[in-house]
């Protein structure tokens, strides 16, 4: 069955480019630019994985990831979270989230980020 | 020697003084004194207190009464080695306040009493008559020398008319330079001057007949000392109160003589020459004395018995046929006659007239301080006083007959102007002394001195009957003139010493001490007494409604027109006014009041100016200065307050200060991490797009959207590049600007057209007003655009109302031109509205993201160098921007 | 306002000063002393002129003048301020 990933990005050129690796890799990608939306499609449509961006219009990065945590539904989702800012490692690793990158990043980082955390083997690997 | 040659060397010496008196006058005028300033001439002119008296008189007194002389010399002489400081704040004070005589200090100090300056001339007056009396005898009766001893038989002339002559002269000469200007502290060099030079003869005479008496006579100092032991001069009784008391009084007459005040303290140029006198006057006096005794002893020898001992001076060398030196000791007697009359009747006629004969002026006509020409009146008033002082002087002599009585008026004189001292020490040293105090102390003194010693000097049966000298007053023993409440033992000088200083200090100092002062006398009190503290002038007027053109008559009138000009326009300066006509503030005419109490006394200016002024007392303001200590205590603590005030504003404005720069430095780090992410975002955008292209394998209109993306993504980072250089080069000032004529309208238009890039999504109602904005500004037109975009792009990006709408508002005024961005959105919440020009600042709501946040940075960098301004504009319901610029920017200096 | 206090401590200088303006505040009073000394030395007040007396006077007297010339450069130094109360 194809994993399930949610981009939550609100720059719509990085959203593009993610979307585009890893739908190239065979996942399946829902997109969403802001916090409302993205935490209604949590619940409604529960992602394998979800791929956060730290700084969002509207609610941050961190308050998705927060609220996030306190459902049960979604407790032990996989969160990947991104930023590019320097100092947002802690602050990440505190509210909850199992994996950080900062921008920019390799496509090749990114993939097989996504893909260590899906519990999948390296492709062509 | 021919009587007609001594009539003309005597004309030819007065010739050669006017002279003298005349050059001065005119290197005076010129400014071009030199070495007449020294303190030479002010130690030889202090000698005007060596009389015919001294000249003549002392080896009368010497051949009577042995060394008594002395203490008439040693008084002074105590009081010059060791008492400059008090000389000195005398001095200081004459000169600070422009005292111009010693009524005047005595009436200034008093609280400008009027009365007092009244009586202190009386008493001068009725001392000094007798004593100008003196001189006028003593110059007939030298004349009457000569006269006698004329070998070719002349008759001897009328002691009378030689007198109606000398007075006369004297009055003519003492009026021509007496009385040429009026401000008694700008002139009589020319009189000081002649006064030096008779001083030189005088000494040089008396040093002449001694040394001839000495060497030329006794045969040497051996001889001299050897006859003075055989002498019989042991009538000299020593008798320590008498002694101790003549010292005392000649002490007190050298600071209170009118004559004396008149050269020591009004004539003084620099207070630096009293040091030098401290010890040259002394020297002087002893010169003076040095062949007293030797010529005493010798005359008593030599000249037959019955010889009048007083002219022994001018009767010896005739006798031993030395005519020169006969001529040369008469013109030194002469010169010690006039020299103390002139100086004598131009003190006295300067009290006379400033504080009699004007304030009677002033008070029969009372509208004269503004109407008449007072300079006239005042000079045509002194001129009046020396003739009335020389007329009664001449009058005295002529009354008394020459009779022997006049050789003790001299101490009788002493003692009479001895009156005024403790009221003047007690003025100048002690704040508590009032006016009632001097006032009792001063009528207290002047009664107890006419009483026991001027009245009885005219001998029994004159003044006073006889009964009185025996019986007392009334027939009350213990009130007889010479014994005052049966003090029989002291002789009459000590007798009339004791009691009129005692009752007078003791009036002076229980009228003071039970006695309230007005404020004007506290104030004065306090000028006088700390006159060496500097700045305590007191303020004496309050702003009164009063025409300074009226003023400035007033003192034209006084000062003459040059003068009062050249005042007037020196005090305008100062108030930074052009023209003549100063401000009256309390200052200038407090100014003006010591200028013009130097030429008619303080008491007199402080009544001309109260006419004017239009009061005549002193005001509430007054009253509220003089009650200092507690007014000055509440001005210091407000003062107090006001600094505590200001150091809270300070701390105020510092803890803001403070609370900026925490939030800037907080900005300042958000920042960073701002630009971090700006730069990062697309960075991220074209390395994942590049890599994507690298892979290959794409379709080509993916090739062709990637590879846009990626220069778009390039643009962005581009732009933020360029965004911080410009807001660096603006921040820096060394931006160029490009000057020139630009249609506000088109500027705008510009900038809507290009702002509409940003979020062109959204549809934004733009509300202008066309006709006002056709200004034509000269200006950089590319950065005012820039600005403008800049604000509407902002506009456009963060109005966040369902119906976005941009009003643009222009006003024009004074040469300014405010451009008004209004949106219709929520706007910036208060406490963001001081940060958001900040080049740090980004608002931190992310929803805004899209610039860096130096868009407003750079506006403000930008609006700086074009010389406007731009703000936020609170209260309009909306986000509002206010651009401000002058409507015709000049290229700076720089 | 308050006066400002005067200086506790002066410098040499001025310290001198003031005491020289102290002696010469003092030589009247030495003057006066020497002067009346001659009328202690008789017993009986009424006496012949001597010349001893004239020369004891003039003597006196000269000192007297020479030592305030002595003092008068110092005198006039320094301003006024500092001369009132010391």
């Amino acid at each position: 069955m194809t994993q399930h990933v949610l981009l939550i990005e609100d720059e719509p050129n990085i959203a593009e480019a993610i979307r585009f690796l890893l739908t190239r890799d065979g996942l399946r990608v829902s997109h969403a630019a802001e916090g409302a939306a993205a935490l209604q499609m949590v619940w409604q449509d529960p992602p394998d994985l979800m791929i956060l961006d730290h700084m969002l219009p509207g609610m941050s990065g961190l308050e998705i990831l927060t609220a996030v945590r306190a459902d049960p539904k979604s407790r032990d989702l996989p969160v990947l979270m991104l930023t590019a800012r320097g100092r947002d490692r802690e602050m990440a690793q505190e509210a909850g989230a199992d994996c950080f990158m900062t921008k920019p990043f390799s496509n090749a980082e990114i993939l097989a980020e996504v893909r260590s955390m899906l519990g999948q083997p390296r492709r062509g690997g | 020697m021919p009587f007609n040659l001594l009539v003309l060397s005597c004309l030819l010496y007065v010739a050669f003084l006017f002279a003298v008196a005349f050059l001065v006058e005119r290197r005076a005028a010129r400014g071009r004194l030199g070495w007449l300033r020294s303190p030479l001439v002010y130690t030889l002119s202090l000698s005007i207190y060596c009389t015919a008296w001294t000249f003549y008189g002392a080896v009368g007194y010497a051949a009577r009464s042995g060394l008594e002389f002395l203490t008439i010399y040693f008084g002074p002489t105590l009081v010059f080695i060791g008492w400059w400081w008090l000389l000195r704040k005398l001095v200081r004070i004459g000169r600070q306040y422009h005292v111009t005589s010693i009524a005047d200090l005595i009436s200034s100090r008093y609280g400008k009493s009027n009365l007092l300056g009244v009586i202190v001339t009386l008493i001068a007056v009725i001392a000094a008559t007798p004593y100008i009396a003196l001189q006028l005898q003593s110059v007939v009766l030298s004349f009457g020398v000569f006269a006698s001893a004329a070998p070719d038989g002349s008759r001897p002339l009328d002691p009378g008319q030689t007198a109606v002559w000398v007075a006369v002269g004297l009055a003519f000469f003492t009026i021509l330079f007496g009385t040429r200007n009026l401000d008694a502290r700008e002139q009589h060099h020319g009189i000081v001057t002649a006064i030096a030079v008779e001083a030189v003869v005088k000494l040089v005479a008396l040093l002449a007949v001694g040394s001839f008496v000495v060497w030329g006579i006794a045969g040497g100092v051996a001889e001299v000392i050897a006859k003075i032991d055989a002498a019989d001069l042991s009538a000299w009784q020593v008798e320590p109160g008498r002694w101790t008391g003549l010292i005392f009084l000649s002490a007190a007459a050298v600071i209170t003589l009118p004559r004396m005040f008149q050269v020591m303290v009004v004539e003084n140029e620099d207070e630096g020459h009293l040091a030098r006198a401290s010890w040259a006057f002394p020297l002087y006096l002893l010169a003076m004395s040095l062949f007293i005794v030797p010529i005493a002893v010798v005359g008593l020898e030599r000249m037959p018995a019955g010889s009048n001992p007083d002219m022994f001076v001018l009767t010896l060398p005739l006798a031993e046929g030395q005519g020169a030196l006969a001529m040369l000791v008469f013109l030194g007697g002469f010169s010690s006659a006039t020299s103390m009359v002139i100086v004598e009747s131009i003190a006295l006629a300067t009290m006379i007239s400033n504080h009699v004969m004007i304030p009677l002026w002033l008070r029969l006509r009372p509208g004269a301080a503004a109407a008449d020409d007072l300079r006239s009146v005042v000079l045509m008033a002194r001129r009046l006083a020396i003739a009335i002082v020389l007329a009664l002087g001449y009058g005295y002599y002529h009354v008394s007959g020459g009779s022997a009585a006049l050789a003790a008026i001299g101490l009788v004189a002493f003692l009479g102007v001895a009156q005024v001292l403790p009221a003047m020490l007690g003025g100048i040293f002690w704040r508590g002394a009032t006016r009632t105090g001097a006032l009792l102390g001063l009528l207290t003194g002047l009664v107890v001195w006419a009483y026991t010693s001027f009245l009885p000097s005219f001998g029994p049966g004159a003044a006073l009957s006889e009964a009185v000298f025996t019986q007392g007053l009334f027939g009350l023993s213990w009130l007889r003139p010479q014994a005052l409440f049966g003090t029989q033992t002291m002789d009459p000088i000590t007798h009339a010493l004791f009691w009129s200083m005692a009752l007078n200090v003791l009036a002076f100092c229980l009228g003071s001490l039970f006695t309230f002062p007005g404020p004007v006398e506290r104030l004065q009190g306090a000028a006088f007494v700390n006159v060496f503290e500097g700045s305590v002038g007191p303020q004496r007027w309050a702003r009164g409604q009063v025409d300074p053109e009226a003023l400035l008559g007033m003192a034209q009138r006084i000062l003459g027109e040059e003068t009062a000009l050249s005042f007037f326009q020196d005090a305008a300066r100062s108030q930074g006014k052009e023209g003549f006509l100063p401000d009256p503030t309390p200052t200038f005419l407090d100014q003006l009041e010591t200028r013009l109490s130097g030429s008619v006394g303080a008491a007199t200016a402080h009544a001309m100016i109260s006419q004017l002024v239009g009061r005549a007392t002193v005001t509430v303001e007054d009253l509220m200065a003089v009650a200092s200590e507690s007014a000055q205590l509440l001005e210091y603590s407000t003062q107090l307050e006001a600094r505590e005030a200001e150091l809270t504003r300070t701390a105020g404005a510092l803890r803001e200060a403070n609370e900026k720069l925490t939030q800037l430095s907080l900005q300042k780090d958000a920042f960073l991490s701002q630009i971090s992410h700006e730069l990062r975002t697309p960075m991220t955008s074209i390395r994942a797009f590049s890599e994507i292209l690298t892979d290959g394998d794409l379709p080509p209109e993916a090739v062709m959207r990637y590879g846009r993306i990626i220069h778009d993504e390039a643009k962005r980072l581009t732009r933020l590049l360029d965004n911080l250089l410009d807001l660096s080069v603006l921040e820096n000032g060394s931006v160029q600007l490009n000057l020139g004529l630009a249609s506000l309208q088109g500027m705008i238009d510009t900038a809507l057209t290009a702002a509409r890039q940003t979020r062109p999504d959204r549809d934004f109602l733009v509300v202008r007003d066309l006709p006002s904005e056709a200004i034509y500004l000269k200006t950089d037109a590319d950065r005012l655009t820039q600005v403008f975009i800049n604000l509407i792009s902002n506009a456009r990006k963060y109005c966040d109302a369902a119906r976005p709408e941009l009003r643009i508002v222009v006003r024009q005024r004074a040469g300014r031109v405010t451009v008004d961005f209004i949106d219709n959105g929520k706007g910036i919440p208060k406490d963001s509205q001081s940060l958001i020009f900040e080049k740090f600042a980004r608002l931190t709501d992310a929803n805004r993201a899209g610039g860096a946040g130096l868009g407003l940075a750079i506006c403000r960098e930008i609006m700086t160098s074009l010389g406007g301004a731009v703000a936020y504009l609170p209260g309009q319901k909306g986000a509002a921007f206010r651009v401000t610029v002058p409507l015709r920017l000049e290229r700076q200096a720089a | 306002m308050r006066r400002p206090k005067p200086p506790l401590f002066l410098a040499r200088a001025p310290y001198r000063r003031r005491r020289l303006r102290d002696a010469a505040r003092l030589l009247p009073v030495v003057g006066i002393f020497l002067l009346l000394l001659p009328l202690l030395w008789t017993p009986d007040s009424r006496v012949a002129l001597r010349s001893g007396d004239v020369i004891y006077f003039f003597l006196v007297w000269l000192g007297l003048i020479g030592v305030a010339a002595a003092f008068a450069p110092g005198l006039r130094g320094g301003d006024g301020t500092d001369d009132e109360e010391d």
